[in-house]
């Protein structure tokens, strides 16, 4: 079970579809709105907290995608996933300030929080999906 | 000095014999040379950890009580397309299958890529329930037309990975001329040589150690995914007729293999999807190969050192995907892509890869500790991977 905090921009065409409804029936998305403004004709915003298996909430977030509302993480830092991080080194020459670095006599890969700038360049660098955006 | 199968297994057997990572050996024959080297050691282990879009696995299915036939039908699993054209309860899920409802590339934004075929190998690797949805015509022996289920693992009769190649015997440097960063399957590219992007173990290797196919073929038993597997087949777009350095190693993409294991004997350990944004899910496997010193050529090869391999810097931004420019901007070694950086055209272009090295040794040296502990016996290919046309190619 994997819980992400994302805001939701809608275009002003689907602010009057029901897409929590959706993403609660459709997909059994567990959907927490934890903050909202939205009137018709206007562009709408809505801060949610998502939970849900991860293959669930890749379509409930590719479905939301289709209906236009554009998704964007709340970016207050990056999480590092030891665990997931293959050591490819794939991260290291688009991360800036060495934050993601390699030790080139044991071919460990290191995150150092202290020299992360949150600029995300790593989040589409990396394939193994071992840095995320944690929430604020 | 010659050295058969026979003889490694009876020493794996006895506990005398004596192995190697290709790693280790490199140090080995510095100190003692090739050919004490090859007198007394008889095996050096290869290892590799990367991402192939070639991969996939095959699954029987149980049948549910009112029988469903799946082939000419449809299914998918979590979402994801499975292929349906076979038997009545046989599908196949490749690693680069994505969900029905993706946006892809299609949203004027480089697509994500969250969740497809290899994300649920790697789910049923994890032994995860996944939710099946399936339509079929129905005949009288097979008269169910639709399931809903939700399916793991034991639900199969049989699950085995095929991946069609594996393995590239050495690979593009990939480089973007142009002025906008692109979203290739070599990663993303940052515009103006931003970075160089390179996808091989190296000295590592399986097929860089064997450069010839001398002891690698149809029927060798290998490492795959923590459990045996073994080669099935030339891969896909095996090509020996690469032009070849002096030391037998192909300039450029050259071999490959098919794979195939026991889906249910695999560990997530060694088993990963993966995601590249812009374009595609791909899956990385682990690999390793064991290479019997037969004589000492074979020592010769496997104890090439990245500074003695290399490969071609491409540009994917037009000679990739046009045809058009220079096919080759430089040719690098693989010491100097693991230092982090190359030059290419007097500028320093910044390096990173794909393929996990620390992943590589894990495999080279788990494979090692099996055969030191007779757990794992070599095999004699029943035909080896065809060789180069003129082996003394250069
Ligand atoms: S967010 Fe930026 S600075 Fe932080 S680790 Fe990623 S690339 Fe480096
Ligand atoms: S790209 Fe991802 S998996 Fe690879 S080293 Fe960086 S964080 Fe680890």
């Amino acid at each position: 079970m994997l819980k992400t905090k994302v805001v939701l921009s809608f275009p002003p065409s689907s602010v009057e579809e029901p897409i929590t409804y959706h993403l609660i029936k459709d997909f059994g998305i567990m959907v927490n709105i934890l903050r909202a403004s939205i009137s018709p004709g206007k562009k709408g915003r809505m801060v949610v907290e998502l939970s849900g298996e991860e293959s669930i909430r890749s379509q409930a977030l590719n479905y939301l995608e289709s209906k236009g509302v554009e998704i964007d993480e709340l970016a207050a830092e990056i999480r590092y996933l030891e665990n997931r991080c293959a050591s490819c080194t794939a991260c290291v020459p688009v991360c800036p300030t060495g934050a993601l670095d390699v030790d080139r006599n044991n071919w460990k890969v290191s995150f150092f929080e202290d020299k992360c700038v949150v600029c995300l360049s790593c989040v589409d660098a990396c394939p193994y999906r071992a840095v995320e955006i944690g929430p604020e | 000095m010659q050295r058969s199968i026979d003889e490694i297994n009876n020493k794996i057997k006895d506990g005398s014999v004596v192995v190697f990572t290709a790693e280790e050996i490199i140090d080995v024959v510095k100190a003692k040379g090739v050919k004490r080297a090859a007198q007394e050691v008889d095996v050096v282990t290869t290892g590799t950890f990367s991402p192939m879009c070639s991969s996939g696995a095959f699954l029987n299915l149980k049948q549910p009580r009112e029988k469903i036939k799946l082939g000419g039908g449809w299914i998918s699993l979590n979402g994801v397309p499975a292929y349906a054209g076979l038997a009545a309860a046989d599908i196949y899920i490749g690693a680069t299958a994505i969900q029905h409802n993706d946006p892809r590339n299609d949203n004027g934004k480089p697509g994500k890529f969250r969740y497809g075929g290899a994300h649920v190998i790697e789910d049923l690797v994890t032994h995860k329930k996944v939710q099946l949805s399936a339509g079929a015509y129905g005949t009288d022996c097979y008269p169910n037309k639709k399931r809903e289920d939700w399916i793991d693992l034991a639900d199969t009769n049989d699950a085995f990975l095929f991946n069609p190649r594996n393995c590239y015997q050495n690979y593009n440097v990939a480089v973007n001329l142009s002025d906008e960063t692109i979203y290739t399957y070599m990663g993303k590219l940052k515009p103006k040589l931003g970075n160089a992007n390179y996808c091989s173990a190296g000295q590592l290797s399986p097929l860089l150690n064997d450069p010839y196919f001398r002891t690698i073929g149809i029927g060798t038993r290998i490492f795959l995914c923590g459990t045996e597997g073994y080669i099935a087949w030339a891969g896909t777009q095996h090509n020996p007729d690469i032009p070849r350095l002096d030391n037998g190693t192909p300039r450029s993409a050259a071999g490959t293999a098919a794979l195939v294991g026991n889906l249910k004997d695999m560990h997530p350990e060694w088993l990963r999807a993966v995601s590249f944004t812009g374009y595609g899910v791909s899956l990385s496997v682990a690999v390793g190969i064991p290479i019997p010193i037969l004589d000492e050529e074979m020592m010769a090869y496997v104890s090439v050192t990245d500074a003695d391999l290399k490969a071609p810097v491409v540009d994917y931004s037009r000679f990739y995907p046009y045809g058009e420019g220079d096919p080759k901007l430089a040719e690098v070694s693989y010491a100097e892509l693991k230092s982090g950086q190359i030059e290419i055209n007097g500028q320093k272009v910044p390096t990173g890869c794909f393929s996990s090295y620390v992943n590589a040794q894990r495999v080279a040296l788990t494979l090692k500790a099996q055969i030191d502990q007779g757990e794992f016996f070599l095999t004699q290919p029943v035909s080896l991977l065809p060789g180069p046309a003129d082996k003394k190619e250069k």
